[in-house]
């Protein structure tokens, strides 16, 4: 069969025509792509475009409705236990477990691993220590804060050594400190060599983080790619904000076939960085209110999955 | 899609198993204060307010005061109560409102074998409380000594089979006040009408056939057997319906619990 790997460059995740329906519901809508060892790879998308579903599907926690998915080259369908067994998934919504302290949570989830309770203690103390809950080991789960308890669900997802790392949203509700511990704790775990899915709703998280992407909407993917490439292909390395656009710059626009969003209160120009455009705007129409800056993946974002809300 | 694998069933259920003896650890002198008080509750209402209306009690052929045919039986619903109310309310707020099954299903550990350990784990409860329970009861003469210590492993036994049904209903109760309505329409009149509070020999003979359908009868029974020494029926005929009963409602609690947690 061409397209088959071996060894090496296998890829961590395969996901082959992926459906996942709910009844009449498709959340997921015939999706392909691949992750390789050692990549960072993001899942973004709004609200109810089939991030999470397609996330608990590389898990086994959802079985597909179609296609096929395979994590280190192993059927997610039938080989669930031996491809649980070398992941660590933090979830979307709080699963700690109330009843336990917070030391207890990495030791008891060891168990599910059947790791060596003594490599599961010392284990427990490092992870604490890295991210800075020592201080709270005997603590109940119900007394820290969303930060902590977002801390407390990394480190409980690497308690087994995974070789894959799931995150979904694992930054929504915490505030910048928080946000950027966990930032940094990332780029240490990719540093040594962690394959991870992350989904967020954070752009600058994804285009910091990640080394690939895809953006999906109505659980189907409508780009996928680096961040950098993305932003070139789909807005630009260089932004103009315009509050209140005059007609002259409207005109302007239209006549030089200008790559623009035009929001009634706010113009958005997309141009090449230091390039000829952007000098014309700056000195013709750039009386007060211009924004000039780098094109960023929120653009691409804002741009291919529309400025409308979701139900 | 969500079919009952009973091939996905291994012993890695006892770390969740042991999971709940850690948060029951935790709060181990209220669970076992009720098992400790209960009986002597019982019996002090039931032998000061009860016995000059009652009498004595003919059961099996024998004349037996009122609170000895009845103690047994306590310790039946003991073992009712305590595996019951762990696969139902307890499990409900496990799956429901804690998501700790969910937090689970990430780990590589079946749904089955999270069923599983939360009835065996519910079994395991009744059998503890049933023991503190002998503690009182031995001493103070209502049970026989060693016989009685047999009722350990047999609720362990009857555990299953009402940590079964529970499951069951957790599995298809949309919400946990719903809850009430088994426990209306099945606990209590099986509270009421298994040879507990008098025995079945005594009611019509259709609602007698009736009772032979509740496993607390069953147990009740066994207990009654264990402890004093009498029975009105046939303790293998008891306690083969007892395992049909787990084996039945085991597996139909898999499939419901499996269809509910898996999306
Ligand atoms: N168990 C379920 N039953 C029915 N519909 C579901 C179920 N789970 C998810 N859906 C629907 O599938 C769609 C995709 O949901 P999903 O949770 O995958 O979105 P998401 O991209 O993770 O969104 P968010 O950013 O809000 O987390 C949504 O419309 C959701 O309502
Ligand atoms: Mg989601």
């Amino acid at each position: 069969m061409a397209g088959i790997k071996t060894g090496k460059e296998m890829s961590i995740i395969e996901a082959r025509h992926v459906v996942k329906r709910f009844g009449q519901f498709t959340a997921v809508d015939d999706v392909s792509f691949a992750v390789e060892r050692g990549e960072f790879f993001a899942l973004l998308g709004p609200n109810g475009a089939g991030k999470t579903s397609t996330i608990r599907m590389i898990y086994g926690f959802s079985p597909l409705t179609a296609g096929r998915m395979e994590i280190f080259g192993l059927d997610i369908g039938s080989e669930w236990r031996k491809i649980r067994s070398r992941l660590g998934v933090c979830q979307q919504e709080n699963t700690l477990d109330p009843d336990l302290t917070v030391a207890q949570n990495l030791f008891i989830y060891s168990r599910y691993f059947e790791m060596d309770k003594a490599v599961a203690r010392r284990r427990a103390e490092e992870l604490l220590e890295f991210f800075a809950l020592t201080g709270k080991r005997g603590a109940k789960v119900m007394e820290l804060s969303g930060g902590l308890a977002k801390r407390l669900q990394l480190a409980r997802a690497l308690m087994a050594e995974p070789e894959l790392l799931i995150l979904d949203e694992p930054t929504t509700g915490l505030d910048p400190q928080s946000r950027h511990q966990v930032w940094d704790r990332l780029f240490e775990l990719k540093k040594r060599g962690l394959s991870m899915v992350l989904t967020t709703h954070y752009m600058d998280e994804a285009e910091n983080l990640c080394d690939r992407l895809l953006i999906m909407d109505h659980g189907r993917i409508i780009a996928e790619g680096r961040p950098q490439d993305l932003i070139i292909a789909h807005a630009a390395e260089s932004v103009i904000e315009i509050d209140g656009p005059s007609a002259e710059l409207r005109n302007y626009v239209k006549q030089h076939a200008v790559e623009h969003d035009d929001l009634g209160e706010r113009l958005i120009i997309y141009a090449e960085p230091r390039g000829e455009l952007e000098s014309q705007v700056r000195e013709k129409f750039c009386v007060e209110s211009c924004r000039f800056r780098a094109g960023n993946l929120e653009d691409v974002f804002l741009r291919l999955t529309g400025r409308g809300l979701r139900e | 899609m969500s079919r009952v694998h009973l091939t996905d069933i291994s012993l890695r259920f006892r770390h969740i198993w042991f999971r709940n003896l850690i948060t029951y650890h935790r709060i181990w002198k209220v669970n076992f204060l009720v098992p400790l008080l209960e009986p002597a509750f019982y019996i002090l209402a039931f032998g000061l307010g009860f016995s000059g209306l009652v009498g004595r009690v003919s059961y099996a052929g024998m004349q037996l005061e009122y609170t000895r045919f009845m103690a047994p039986a306590l310790v039946a619903t003991a073992c009712m109560w305590n595996s019951f109310f762990e696969t139902t309310y307890t499990s409900f707020v496990r799956m429901y409102y804690q998501k700790t099954f969910d937090g689970i299903l990430a780990t590589p550990v079946s749904v089955e074998e999270i069923i599983i350990a939360e009835i065996v784990w519910a079994a395991s409860k009744a059998m503890a409380a049933v023991a503190v329970m002998l503690a009182v009861l031995i001493p103070i003469g209502y049970a026989n000594f060693p016989g009685a210590l047999l009722c350990i492993p047999l609720a362990f036994m009857g555990g299953l089979a009402f940590a079964s049904i529970g499951m069951f209903f957790t599995g298809i109760v949309p919400t946990i006040d719903m809850f009430n309505l088994p426990i209306f329409l099945f606990i209590t009149p099986m509270f009421l009408f298994s040879g507990t509070f008098f025995p079945v020999s005594g009611i019509p003979d259709w609602a007698g056939i009736c009772s032979l359908a509740f496993p607390l009868y069953h147990m009740v029974e066994l207990t009654r057997f264990l402890c004093i020494g009498a029975i009105e029926s046939q303790p293998a005929f008891n306690l083969a319906y007892l395992l049909l009963f787990t084996m039945i409602f085991g597996y139909l609690a898999l499939g419901a619990m499996k269809r509910r947690l898996i999306k």
